[in-house]
């Protein structure tokens, strides 16, 4: 039976934590810890996750949890579950909790080299689409048009100028048994492909959206609104990555207006109609691949 | 399969030795073998290659059961390690030069955690220029990581120390990670007669690896956190305490080692005729085999020479090297290092041995091997020589005093 909001797991095993009310990666972890359950030894990195609950002795995981280096979030994971199984112990999951910079710019490298070997790890990327721990600085998956501390809104540049990294399919690219993508607007999409990843063998990636609201320049109690949103409208899309093909999770019958998306953020409030619709245009050239190449369910 | 020969030696009073012909990053590996840890993470670079090699072919056969995993860079080798010995099992890696610097954020990691890892670096020179060769401005550099780091003579010497770096290293008191050097080429690659121990006397000397720093199904733990100026001292401080608690259960596990397989050493320091020696020269590494030679031979012509070799630079032998020298007429660190703008990096350190001890003597450093050049057994004689007559100073083999 699916997971839903009736049927999933009452215990807590984040909580306790200094995060902003609203915030998006902290509603990613404790529904994947829900799901995951007491035998998961968490990963997580430098990082919004680690800064708000691994202050001794404040403590904020009932689950064994540790922190990583910043670049060795997957390269832990690997240490741990290797060190587990050569002990005789095969009942857990290993599972990383890092967020976009972690995962796409500085930890890239030991998640590849972890999907390379097929560890038997599940990695959760909850995407805030900038460096939000340090006062929100440009990351890969800082999407275009976006301002950050580092590409703010200047006189001669307005922006961040590149495209978000396209994780989803750098990650199949390594043939992983096991890619995601989610957004914790749809929760309950979410929770389940955690817990699909969980009862699969070898390396699994899951990328959820998970906005931070001070980052977004939104209103804390729209949080899980513009993480619906950005699905809605087509930026972003739920969809899966297992034995060699793409299935998309869900069609929006149309796609509601990215202009109004984008508005409602502080950090696009800079952008022309010329630059909505230079990201439109970015949109429907993403659907046209996906159209294309990936099957639908939904 | 063993390279080289490999026969059978004496029984003698009950100890059943094994003696091949090996490498120094080979009998490294074999001590590794008998260590058994259940985790291997490495990454390769020269000269250390041939040790995670030989280790990968024991797994390969069935010799070794551990996980070995190939990992995609040294910062991953020790991350790997790190959530292995967070699991409570027993883990090595090993690297050299560059890679060593690549996983230095690591290194302060494994410390600061009290995760016991076990790692071999072979000691090389560190870009640029590039160089392959050995000096030990890699792991010098690293000395306040908070490993303890151990420098091996020869290939004997490493593998016992490998086994013997479990014990130090996992202790409860001690808990700490620990680095084993080798000079890079001239011990890593060299081949000598070893003794390999068999496996019952590895079990009778290193217990298995217990501690409760590690993750617990039954009592969940939240490891490796953060901790604020009212705390984080105190972490630093046991710390600290750690690494001098090594000293103690070196002591401890040289005993130990000697009961079980018959060979002694001699703690933090090994001294050659310096009980009557008015010139010593304090070294570390393989180069200490030319200098004992070099001091023979000024003994011949009457001069009273005598040797120290540091065998770890952490936990540092503050009052044995005081002890050992006080009665010199003077001393020079010999090394194979240059903490640039300053001087050598052990030489400051024995320094401040002397001056803590009270020892005023006069000193002199010199600095040689950069890049693996080559040191004559001439230039260590002319040290003894400039120490008899009085000139004392900072001086680059090679170049001068400067």
């Amino acid at each position: 039976m699916a997971l839903n909001a009736k049927n999933l797991n009452e215990e807590e095993f984040f909580f306790g934590h200094k995060a902003c009310p609203g915030c998006g990666g902290s509603l990613a972890l404790r529904i994947a810890l829900k799901v995951l359950g007491e035998r998961s030894v968490a990963v997580i990195p430098a990082g919004c996750m680690s800064a708000v609950s691994f202050n001794f002795p404040q403590l904020c995981f009932s689950n064994n949890a540790i922190i990583s280096t910043f670049a060795g979030t997957a390269s832990m994971l690997t240490g741990i579950e290797a060190g587990l199984r050569a002990q005789g112990i095969t009942d857990f999951q290993a599972v990383g909790l890092a967020g976009d910079g972690g995962t796409a710019d500085i930890g890239i490298q030991a998640l590849s080299g972890a999907i390379d070997r097929n560890d038997n790890i599940l990695y959760i990327c909850y995407d805030n689409e900038a460096y939000m721990n340090t006062g929100m600085q440009k990351s890969s998956l800082t999407p275009y048009g976006a301002t950050t501390t580092t590409t703010p809104d200047g006189r001669v540049i307005h922006g961040n100028l590149r495209p978000k990294k396209n994780m989803f399919e750098i990650i199949a690219a390594h043939d992983i048994p096991y890619a995601a993508t989610a957004s914790i607007g749809y929760i309950n999409d979410f929770m389940n492909k955690v817990e699909k990843a969980s009862k699969i063998k070898g390396t699994k990636y899951i990328h959820v959206i998970a906005p931070c609201h001070i980052g977004w320049g939104i209103k804390p109690d729209i949080t899980v609104d513009i993480a619906k949103e950005i699905v809605d409208c087509g930026l972003w899309y739920l969809a899966e990555y297992e034995n060699g093909e793409y299935t998309l999770n869900r069609r929006p019958k149309e796609f509601s207006d990215v202009g109004e998306y984008l508005r409602r953020q502080g950090r696009f409030k800079h952008l022309t109609d010329d630059d909505i619709e230079l990201v439109k245009q970015s949109r429907d050239r993403k659907w046209e691949f996906i159209n294309k190449n990936f099957k639908t369910t939904g | 399969m063993q390279k080289g020969l490999s026969f059978q030696g004496n029984r003698n009073g009950g100890i059943v030795m094994a003696k091949k012909f090996l490498s120094g990053n080979e009998a490294f590996a074999e001590g590794i073998r008998l260590a058994k840890p259940l985790v291997i993470s490495a990454y390769p670079i020269t000269p250390q290659t041939t040790v995670v090699e030989r280790l990968s072919e024991m797994v390969a056969d069935g010799d070794l059961k551990s996980e070995f995993i190939h990992v995609e860079s040294e910062h991953s080798a020790l991350s790997c390690a790190i959530g292995a010995s967070a699991v409570g099992a027993r883990t090595f890696t090993a690297t050299s030069s560059q890679g060593l610097l690549y996983m230095a954020e690591c290194l302060t990691y494994a410390a600061g955690g009290r995760f016991p890892i076990v790692m071999m670096n072979a000691n090389r020179s560190t870009a640029l220029p590039w160089n392959i060769y050995g000096d030990q401005r890699d792991s010098i550099s690293q000395l306040d990581s908070g490993w303890i780091q151990a420098y091996a003579e020869n290939a004997q010497e490493s593998l016992d120390l490998a086994l013997m770096s479990y014990y130090v290293a996992e202790h409860k008191n001690v808990s700490t990670p620990c680095m084993v050097n080798l000079d890079g080429f001239v011990l890593t690659h060299t081949y000598e007669v070893v003794d390999v121990p068999d496996v019952e006397q590895a079990d009778a000397f290193l217990p298995p690896f217990e501690t409760e720093n590690k993750i617990d199904f039954d009592n969940p733990k939240n490891l490796a956190f953060s901790a604020g100026p009212d705390q984080n001292y105190i972490f630093k401080y046991n710390e600290h305490i750690g690494v001098i608690n090594a000293k103690d259960v070196i002591k401890e596990a040289e005993e130990k080692f000697a009961k079980i397989f018959g060979r002694e050493y001699t703690g933090l320091i090994e001294t050659y005729k310096t009980e009557d020696a008015d010139y010593i020269i304090i070294t570390l590494g393989s180069v200490a085999g030319l200098v004992k030679e070099a001091a023979d031979n000024l003994r011949e012509e009457g001069i009273k020479a005598g040797v120290l070799r540091i065998r770890y630079l952490r936990p540092f032998p503050n009052e044995e090297i005081a002890e050992a020298v006080k009665n010199a007429k003077g001393i020079a660190v010999l090394e194979k290092d240059i903490s640039f703008g300053n001087v050598g990096t052990v030489y400051t350190n024995v320094n401040s041995a002397l001056r803590k001890n009270d020892v005023n003597i006069p000193t002199s450093n010199y600095i040689g091997g950069l890049g693996g050049k080559n040191i004559s057994c001439r230039e260590v004689e002319d040290i003894y020589i400039e120490l008899k007559d009085d000139r004392f100073g900072i001086h680059f083999l090679g170049i001068g005093e400067k």
